[in-house]
């Protein structure tokens, strides 16, 4: 209710809040005439219900514990249901390139058009429908449930203490879950929270929440960094919470310095749980994802395929990467990997896909049709533990990716800012790749990825 | 010199979409213009304003999903787009949507809104969720206290908004007469009201000294602000 009497108390102080008494003493009256609470046991026993499944769910104790296990859940799930639609997704493309093939080699194509339709535009657009379609919807749909159910609020409510301890709003965990679909979304959302100051505390960080264009790279990497799908999961859950933990020691070193203040009062209601309509909802969800990654796919993908193509056939891919290789190597990367997050800049989903292609055009032809396929690539190219936790920790922490940034830009109407809100994740990458990387060195503990 | 284009769609009215947050404004507006914004379950979630249109026989409507609001007198952002449409858009027609298990703390909002205009339709939300927490509101006796046609509806179920297209549509052709409930204030504060001419609204905007220096002045944006 107190939301009600935060109006700014200016000159006529006392005429306001006499005039909000007024009309809360008229609703109060009108309301108790036209309601009435009926005193049955079933509507009384779910009134108790949700009071004391809202104290389980927000509860000092209980709370954190249960919000981690239920992202590791919904990882484990998404992680055990990804695995037979991406294989069969990735089978289905590469018949069809070998369709392809067939069909340009039957019109006598040059090989110049035949790499770039099939090597550059065909395998990368198949690699982000393949790899980013099937983990995209699964995980989506679950959380689309959650949402439906009402369990964000909640989960906004045990972070407040957090965020308000860094001097940030506790409505940034609501824009950080809606990061998750896409940051551009997560900073848009940002406009619930009204002080212009917490506000851009959340813009700034929202990067540190993986979106979904790097949540299915991060899975995939994760599958087969950690083995099983219960170690994936919980590795997984380490690295969103890791992201969460960088968000809140950002937003403390920002509050403590740039944007010094403390963080203003607010109301968060608590919506009540509903019964979540589960067809609806995971029918919408899936047909909104694969929408999105199919119209990614022809957008960005295909012309990054082709500009690819045509950078590694001339050899400036390799001379890029070369250059980049030393600092690179210090972070626990390889020039390709650090290649691919800046061709990738326009959309993070394409960059495995692109480093893929990298790797593959590089070496010999590693047919790529699966994880399995993956994994022979990567080897290939000298991949261990480190580098996939590295290349995971910059892939969540790196900057934000070409659409965010102009919604940055929309939302802050400064160049100033979206420089700070590329620079400031990429430093923050850079430090964390270069300790974990050195730190690792250091005790000896590099092994091979696939041993 | 040329004006510039009215580009709205040509529509036999404009309909206002107003509420508490999570009340279910969205899901009504998606219900009613066949349109998906986005709906989730949890309070602040508009943070545009969606536009879309509906038909009622041979009447269309431009329905504009304003963000929810517990008031229309502090001064967050939501606040200030909902009030200000209200009052220099001229939406024909306003629907409140309520949700009738927290119906004390949604009438705080329609008795705020009666006093800009009274085209006023309450979409009484969430019936079912309400029922389902022994809690029952008289539609009939909340029509007669708020003096604007109520209407009872769950949205997510699809049920009462063919009830609610009717009602707009008789409101915007005037086949609905309305008498809007006025809330009486203090003998003092009403004592000045009754000096001042324009809606009870921006009269007491006035009277409690709304406006910031330098913005221009309230009363006088919005002096020729329909009744």
């Amino acid at each position: 209710m107190s939301a009600l009497n935060t109006a700014p108390c200016k000159s006529p102080a006392d005429l306001q809040e006499r005039v909000a008494a007024a009309l809360f003493r008229e609703a109060e009256a009108i309301a108790n005439r036209a309601t009435k609470v009926t005193e049955e046991e079933d509507s009384r026993a779910l009134r108790y219900l949700e009071r004391k499944l809202d104290d389980f769910l927000t509860s000092r104790r209980t709370g954190f514990l249960l919000m981690t296990a239920l992202l590791a859940f919904i990882f484990w799930l998404t992680l055990v249901g990804t695995n037979y639609p991406s294989e069969a997704l990735a089978r289905l493309f590469s018949w069809g390139e070998k369709q392809i093939l067939a069909f340009l080699g039957g019109l006598n194509a040059p090989l110049w058009l035949q790499g770039i339709l099939v090597e550059g535009i065909y395998r990368t657009v198949s690699w982000v429908v393949a790899v980013m379609l099937p983990p995209m919807a699964i995980f989506f749909s679950l959380f689309a449930l959650l949402e439906d159910v009402g369990y964000l609020p909640r989960v906004a409510f045990n972070l407040d203490r957090l965020f308000r301890a860094t001097g940030a709003h506790g409505k940034q965990a609501l824009t950080m879950a809606m990061g998750f679909g896409c940051n551009a979304v997560g900073v848009t959302a940002c406009r619930i929270i009204e002080a212009p100051r917490e506000r851009l505390l959340a813009i700034l960080t929202n990067v540190f929440t993986p979106c979904n264009g790097r949540l299915p790279t991060l899975m995939a990497l994760a599958a087969l960094f950690a083995g099983g799908g219960l170690a994936a999961s919980l590795l997984l859950c380490a690295l969103v919470l890791g992201g969460c933990a960088i968000t809140l020691g950002v937003c403390y070193l920002l509050s403590r310095t740039f944007l010094k203040g403390l963080p203003s009062y607010f109301v968060l209601e608590l919506p009540p749980f509903r019964k979540p309509q589960v067809g609806r909802v995971l029918l919408r969800s899936l047909l909104d994802r694969t929408a999105l990654v199919l119209v990614r796919a022809v957008t960005v993908a295909a012309p990054a395929g082709a500009l690819l193509w045509v950078l590694s056939a001339s050899g400036l891919a390799a001379k890029a990467a070369a250059a980049l290789d030393p600092l690179a190597r210090v972070m626990g990367l390889d020039g390709f990997i650090l290649l691919a997050f800046v061709l990738g800049w326009p959309a993070n989903e394409i960059v495995l896909p692109v480093l893929l292609a990298c790797y593959l055009s590089a070496g010999t032809m590693v047919e790529a049709e699966s994880l399995a396929g993956l994994k022979a690539v990567l080897e290939e190219h000298g991949w261990t533990h480190l580098t996939a936790l590295c290349y995971m920790l910059f892939s969540l922490l790196h900057f934000p990716c070409g659409t965010t940034l102009v919604t940055i830009y929309r939302e802050t109407g400064s160049l100033r800012w979206v420089c700070w809100a590329v620079l400031i994740p990429l430093a923050t990458a850079c430090l964390a790749c270069t300790l974990v990387a050195q730190l690792a060195r250091a005790l000896g503990l590099v092994t091979s990825l696939f041993t | 010199m040329t004006f510039p284009q009215d580009n709205r769609p040509k529509t036999d009215g404009v309909v206002a979409l107003v509420g508490n947050p999570n009340t279910g404004k969205s899901t009504i507006f998606n219900a009613l213009t066949g349109l998906k914004q986005h709906t989730g379950n949890w309070p602040g979630k508009t943070v545009s304003i969606a536009r879309g249109t509906f038909r009622v026989g041979a009447q269309k409507y431009l329905l504009v999903d304003l963000p929810g609001t517990y008031s229309l007198r502090a001064g967050s952002p939501e606040e200030k787009i909902t009030r200000d449409f209200l009052l220099s858009g001229r939406p024909h027609v306003t629907v409140v949507v309520a949700d009738a298990g927290r119906l004390e703390r949604n009438l705080y909002l329609v008795l705020q809104v009666l006093e800009i205009t009274g085209k006023v339709v309450v979409c009484l939300n969430m019936l079912d969720d309400a029922r389902r927490r022994g809690i029952c509101v008289d539609v009939r006796a909340l029509e007669e206290e708020l003096g604007v046609p109520v209407v009872a509806a769950a949205a997510r179920q699809g049920l009462g908004l063919q009830e609610l297209k009717g009602k707009i549509d008789a409101l915007a052709r005037g086949e609905i007469s309305v008498c809007p409930r006025r809330v009486k204030y203090d003998p003092d504060i009403e004592e000045q009201l009754a000096f001042m001419s324009g809606t009870r609204w921006l009269a007491l905007e006035a009277l409690l000294g709304q406006q910031k220096p330098g913005e221009g002045s309230w009363v006088e944006r919005f002096k020729y602000c329909p009744v």
